[in-house]
C-alpha cells in the first residue's frame, strides 16, 4: 500500500507489517509458532472407547475430593486462614474503636465551630426551619447540585448498557419486555384497583413532602423518591401504554435538563452575589411560612423532580431498554 | 382514673396480641418449607400484627394528630400488604408447573359437582 516501495518490499519493514496485521491480511504466528493438532482417538471403536475411559477416569480423580489429601489439607487450610484474617481485622477495629473520642464529649473534634454556626445562625442566614435542608440547600448547595447530577450521569450510563432500539422485529424492546415478564400476571384487577386508589395519594405525599422539605423533616431527596415509587406502582399495574403518554425519554430530557440548569444559574447567582457581598435580591420570608427561606423551595423541587425522573427511568431501563 | 386504667390495658393488651402475631409470624415463616404456606404466615403478621399494634399505640396516644396518621398508615398497610401477596401467589400459581403436588387446586370442574 504505498506509492514508492513495492508491495513485497513494504511487507518486511515494521510499519508495513503492523498495517497488514491491522488489515488482517497477514498472521503474525503463521510459520513462528510451532502448532500441532490434538491428538485423536483412533478411528476404530475400541479405541474410542479406551479414550472415553481415561477421559472419564481422570474426571473421576478431580472431582473425589473425599479422598484428595491435597484438597482436604487446601480446605482445612482455608478455614483456619480464613478465621485469622477476621480475627485480625475485628481486632484491628476494635483497637481503633477503642482510640476514637468519646460520644458526646465537649472537646470532641466534631464540635467545632461549623457544626454550632449551623445551629445558632441557620435560621437567620437561609430561613429554613429544618436546619439540615438550609445545610445540603443553602451552605452546601453545590454538594447537593454534585448528587444530582450523579444521578443524572448514572442515567445517563444505564441508558447506553440497557437501550434497546429495535422497533419491530424478534429483539425489539417490546418483545424482550414480553418475554421478561411473560409469567407475570398481567392486567390484575386487584393491583388495577388497589393503584387506582394508592398511586394519587403517594404522588400527593411526595409533593408534600417536597414542598414542606424547608419546614418539616424531607425534601428533595426523600420526596422525589416518593414520587417515583408511585410511578412505578402505576407502571406496574397498567404497563407501559398507559406511562408512555406522560412519561417518555423526551420528558425524562427535559426534566432533567431544565431542572439541573435551573439549579446551576440560580446557585451560581446566589453565590456569586454572597460571596462579592452584593444584594441578591432573593427574599427570605418569615421562617415557618411554605413561601419562605429564599432559594431552598425551587430548589427542592429541581432536586425532587430529577430523582424522581430518576427513580422511573431506571425501573423503566432495566425492564424493557426503553421508556 | 378508672378510664385512663381500662385504655392503658386496652393499649397494651392490642400491643401483646400484635406481637404475639408477629412471633407467630417469624415462627411460620421460618418453619414452613413451600413459598404459599409461608406466605399465609406472613400475610398474619402484616395484616394483624401490624393492625393490633396500631389499634394499640392510636388507644395509648388518645384523641390526637398522631392518631389519625396512625390511622393513615394502618389503611395504607391493609391495601398494599395484601395486594403484593396476592401478586407473589399469582406468580407462584403461574410458574409452578406441579402445583398439585404441592397443595389442593380447585378448579371450576370441581367447583361445579
Amino acid at each position: 500500500m504505498s506509492r514508492r516501495i513495492p508491495e513485497n518490499e513494504y511487507g518486511k519493514r515494521p510499519m508495513g507489517a503492523f498495517r497488514q496485521w491491522m488489515e488482517g491480511s497477514r498472521d503474525p504466528y503463521a510459520g513462528n509458532v510451532e502448532v500441532r493438532a490434538h491428538d485423536m482417538p483412533g478411528e476404530s471403536e475400541e479405541q474410542l472407547k479406551k479414550y472415553q475411559e481415561e477421559v472419564f477416569t481422570v474426571l473421576r480423580k478431580a472431582q473425589d475430593t473425599a479422598n484428595n489429601n491435597q484438597y482436604t489439607l487446601f480446605r482445612k487450610f482455608y478455614r483456619v486462614a480464613a478465621l485469622l484474617c477476621c480475627l485480625t481485622l475485628t481486632l484491628l477495629l476494635f483497637i481503633t474503636v477503642a482510640y476514637l473520642p468519646p460520644v458526646g464529649n465537649a472537646g470532641n473534634p466534631a464540635n467545632n465551630e461549623v457544626a454550632a454556626k449551623y445551629i445558632e445562625d441557620g435560621m437567620q442566614d437561609t430561613g429554613a426551619v429544618n436546619i439540615v435542608t438550609g445545610m445540603i440547600l443553602d451552605y452546601r448547595a453545590f454538594d447537593t447540585f454534585g448528587e444530582s447530577n450523579v444521578l443524572f450521569i448514572a442515567t445517563c450510563t444505564v441508558l447506553i448498557l440497557m437501550r434497546n432500539d429495535k422497533k419491530k422485529g424478534k429483539g425489539s424492546a417490546e418483545e424482550e419486555e414480553r418475554r421478561d415478564s411473560f409469567h407475570e400476571p398481567k392486567n390484575d384487577r386487584i393491583l388495577q384497583t388497589v393503584a387506582m386508589v394508592l398511586v394519587p395519594f403517594i404522588i400527593l405525599f411526595g409533593i408534600y413532602v417536597i414542598l414542606n422539605g424547608h419546614l418539616s423533616p424531607g425534601g428533595g431527596f426523600s420526596g422525589g423518591a416518593i414520587i417515583g415509587a408511585g410511578l412505578i406502582l402505576y407502571l406496574n399495574a397498567f404497563g407501559f401504554e398507559k406511562t408512555e403518554r406522560f412519561f417518555t425519554a423526551k420528558t425524562y430530557k427535559w426534566i432533567s435538563f431544565l431542572a439541573l440548569s435551573f439549579y446551576c444559574i440560580a446557585k451560581s447567582y446566589s453565590f456569586y452575589t454572597g460571596a462579592h457581598h452584593l444584594e441578591s435580591g432573593i427574599p427570605l420570608g418569615t421562617p415557618g411560612d411554605i413561601l419562605s427561606s429564599g432559594l431552598i423551595l425551587p430548589l427542592n423541587i429541581c432536586v425532587g423532580l430529577v430523582v424522581a425522573c430518576t427513580m422511573y427511568a431506571f425501573f423503566a431501563l432495566f425492564r424493557k431498554g426503553g421508556f | 382514673m378508672v378510664f385512663e386504667w381500662i385504655r392503658f390495658i386496652a393499649g397494651t393488651g392490642l400491643l401483646v396480641i400484635g406481637v404475639a402475631a408477629f412471633l407467630l409470624e417469624i415462627l411460620g415463616v421460618f418453619k414452613f418449607r413451600y413459598v404459599l404456606n409461608r406466605m399465609h404466615a406472613a400475610a398474619m403478621g402484616d395484616t394483624l400484627g401490624i393492625g393490633a399494634v396500631l389499634a394499640g399505640l392510636m388507644i395509648l396516644f388518645g384523641f390526637r394528630f398522631v392518631t389519625f396518621k396512625l390511622a393513615l398508615v394502618l389503611v395504607f398497610l391493609w391495601c398494599a400488604s395484601p395486594v403484593s401477596s396476592h401478586l407473589i401467589s399469582r406468580l407462584e400459581c403461574t410458574i409452578n408447573e406441579d402445583l398439585e403436588k404441592s397443595c389442593e387446586i380447585e378448579t371450576k370442574k370441581k367447583r361445579q359437582e
